[in-house]
């Protein structure tokens, strides 16, 4: 045990780790502070990076630049009222308020410090769900298996900020994407329609780059120019926090263990954390009234929550593969690149590496109060960064990116544009993009579990249902299938009795 | 781009009634009774009654509520519209990176990119004054990281770079 701790530690305090960590800290903060540029986006374009890095150096990077560009998202919301990521734009209204009060220091402060305290609860949590989970996982079979990919999918369009069923939709089209080539049971070659590349299969992260970072290059040039930030003095960033932190412990714990729980949740990810915290912080305030005003209470939950919903992301993606959220969608791709297969087998057989994981978590952390306040000081000049220079080399790294990760193969590039295009349109049309990004992901094995089970079962689905780990995790599936249709009734029933009352 | 949803939802009814179809033609594998037609054909009765369901218009109520809290956390003046030119604008970045697919091979990487920034960085309305620096210097410093640090050989084409 001891020894697996020191080991770890010589992993992370290698030279070459800790200038990943340094780097993609930096990346992190620049590109999360850029309004239109999400923390998935910068993520994307890590990959091929990693391609090029020792295993640790390149999980780390992806660990640190996620979690720097989740905080640093905030600052232009901040100062702008832009968020500069999804995941701020639930308290961006609040954050800005408090700046027009003249409290800006303030609101910066309180999202730099609870992000790094959400940051290190979810860590702590990871460290303590992942090994528990792990020995009762080692007990799944494909049944089980099946029914967790499957649950994985529906949490996943259930959390889904749209109508259920376009995000079931979705879903399935992520699936059927899958299905191209001939990586299946039978070793067939499937909806290649005669092409060569397409026997291969469609590789994932090129369609991720496509949809999460072209995809974002075409928005922006459908919106405005976000206004210039004026050059503000700011006084001291983090006076005051403490007395914060002592005022507000529940709304603080609330906001972590929120997160977590989002987090752990397939495809539900900081965005999610930071909206359900936001309304759960004034639902349970003892002053809702001043919600909207620049008051703290809400900005200190949600900045906690979506940094919490980081690191627990990783506890499905460890153990069974099953992303947690969009950024660890990708992350599950580079280990596996990496030789660090997802499964409950990780825990034991590469015990040092875990921990260093979870090392990597609290120093990413911990530096990213010093560099966090360093980013607020120079605001004023990244974030004004105009669109016409960001944007263009952005698109050159999309397309130069995916072909270094897909073996230097135009094929790639080529995806690249179509799932930029197809991104685009379904996101205008109200389909979640992240629900096909996690179809496309877990599809490879959701039908090797449903066709190995059922040729073990010899075409039978009974023992789908038969097994008692199996039936709890389908009878939670199905109730997440009915959810909507459960709370479009409720509403139903109410608006019917307000009306005729 | 903003669709109607008798429109999605008919195409993604008619894609899985498709892959439904495909599916059922594969070649089952000898001697057992599930093979590689199962999955597609699954999903694809799954792709038709959600289509389906699109078209009817159910869940569209989930939507609204969304879009509303969305509008009301959004800056007023961000929510104007833009005139309806700028959407089809948007084909311009895919249009780009197909390009870069045709061309980088014959023309070499650092003229093909050039091209690329420069015509995107027009379209975002930036000023010649920006615009053609960047198309110049951008290429280079990308060429430097993949090329020099990376070790991705781009391809040189008419103008190879030059170290």
């Amino acid at each position: 045990m001891t020894n697996t701790i020191i080991q770890a530690f010589g992993l992370v305090f290698a030279p070459d780790v800790l200038l990943a960590i340094l780097c993609s800290a930096i990346y992190g903060l620049v590109i999360g502070s850029l309004p239109g540029l999400s923390a998935t986006m910068a993520t994307a374009l890590l990959v091929p990076v990693t391609f090029y890095l020792s295993p640790i150096a390149a999980v780390a990077t992806i660990i640190t630049a996620s979690a720097m560009a989740i905080f640093s998202g905030d600052i232009p919301g901040c100062l702008l009222r832009i968020p500069g990521t999804p995941a701020s734009a639930a308290y961006t209204d609040e954050a800005y308020a408090m700046t027009r009060k003249g409290q800006a220091e303030t609101a910066l402060g309180i999202c730099l410090w609870f992000s790094a305290l959400g940051g290190i609860a979810g860590t702590l949590s990871l460290m303590v769900l992942a090994p528990v989970l792990a020995e009762f996982a080692l007990s799944f079979s494909t049944y089980e298996n099946f029914w967790l990919a499957m649950l994985g999918l529906m949490c996943a369009t259930l959390v889904a900020r749209s109508s259920p069923i376009k995000a079931i939709a979705s879903m399935l089209l992520g699936l059927l994407i899958t299905c191209i080539g001939i990586d299946n049971p039978g070793g067939v070659a499937r909806f290649t329609l005669g092409s060569t590349d397409l026997l291969g299969g469609i590789e994932v992260i090129p369609a991720l780059v496509g949809v999460f970072a072209l995809a974002e290059v075409m928005r922006a040039l459908t919106e405005r120019e976000p206004p210039r930030l004026e050059h503000k003095r700011l006084g001291s960033i983090l006076k005051g926090q403490w007395e914060l932190t002592k005022q507000y412990p529940k709304q603080q714990t609330r906001g972590n263990i929120v997160g977590i729980i989002i987090g752990v949740l397939p495809g539900a990810g900081a965005d999610m954390a930071a909206w359900v915290s936001y309304a759960m912080s004034k639902r349970f305030s003892k002053t809702p009234e001043k919600f909207g005003t620049g008051h703290p209470e809400g900005l200190i939950e949600a900045g906690a929550s979506n940094n919490a919903s980081l690191a627990s992301g990783w506890v499905p993606a460890l153990l069974f593969g099953i992303p947690g959220d969009t950024i660890t969608a990708i992350a599950i791709g580079v280990l596996y690149m990496k030789g660090l297969n997802p499964g409950p087998t990780l825990f034991t057989e590469q015990a040092s590496s875990m921990y260093a994981l979870y090392i990597i978590f609290i120093l990413g952390n911990i530096i990213m109060i010093p560099l966090g306040i360093l980013m607020i000081r120079l605001a004023s000049r990244i974030v004004g960064a105009p669109r016409s220079a960001v944007m263009p080399v952005i698109m050159v790294f999309c397309a130069v990116g995916a072909f270094a990760t897909a073996g230097n193969n135009l094929f790639a590039v080529y995806c690249v544009a179509a799932f930029g295009l197809v991104g685009f349109v379904m996101e205008k049309n109200g389909y979640p993009v992240a629900a096909m990004v996690l179809g496309i992901v877990m599809g490879t094995m959701v039908e090797q579990s449903f066709v190995t089970s059922l040729i073990k079962s010899d075409g039978s689905i009974l023992p789908f249902f038969s097994r008692p780990v199996a039936s709890v995790l389908a009878a939670m599936t199905f109730a997440a299938l009915l959810w909507p249709v459960f709370s479009w009734g409720v509403e139903k029933m109410r608006g019917g009795r307000a009306q005729t009352a | 781009m903003q669709l109607s949803d008798r429109l999605t939802g008919g195409a993604i009814a008619a894609l899985g009634s498709a892959a439904f179809f495909y599916g059922s033609k594969l070649p089952p594998v000898p001697g057992q009774q599930v093979g590689p037609s199962a999955f597609p054909m699954a999903v694809g009765a799954g792709l038709v009654i959600c289509g389906a369901l699109i078209v009817f218009g159910i869940g569209r109520h989930f939507e609204e509520v969304a879009e509303a809290d969305m509008a009301s956390h959004t800056a007023p003046e961000l929510l104007e519209p833009l005139p309806a030119w700028r959407n089809w604008l948007a084909l311009l970045p895919p249009a780009l990176v197909l390009f870069y697919a045709l061309a980088s091979e014959p023309l070499g990487f650092l003229p093909t990119a050039a091209i690329m920034v420069a015509a995107a960085s027009f379209a975002f309305g930036a000023k010649p004054k920006l615009a053609i620096p960047l198309a110049i210097i951008a290429p280079f410093i990308i060429n430097l990281i993949f090329l020099k640090l990376l070790r991705v050989p781009l391809p040189g084409g008419i103008l190879p770079f030059p170290w």
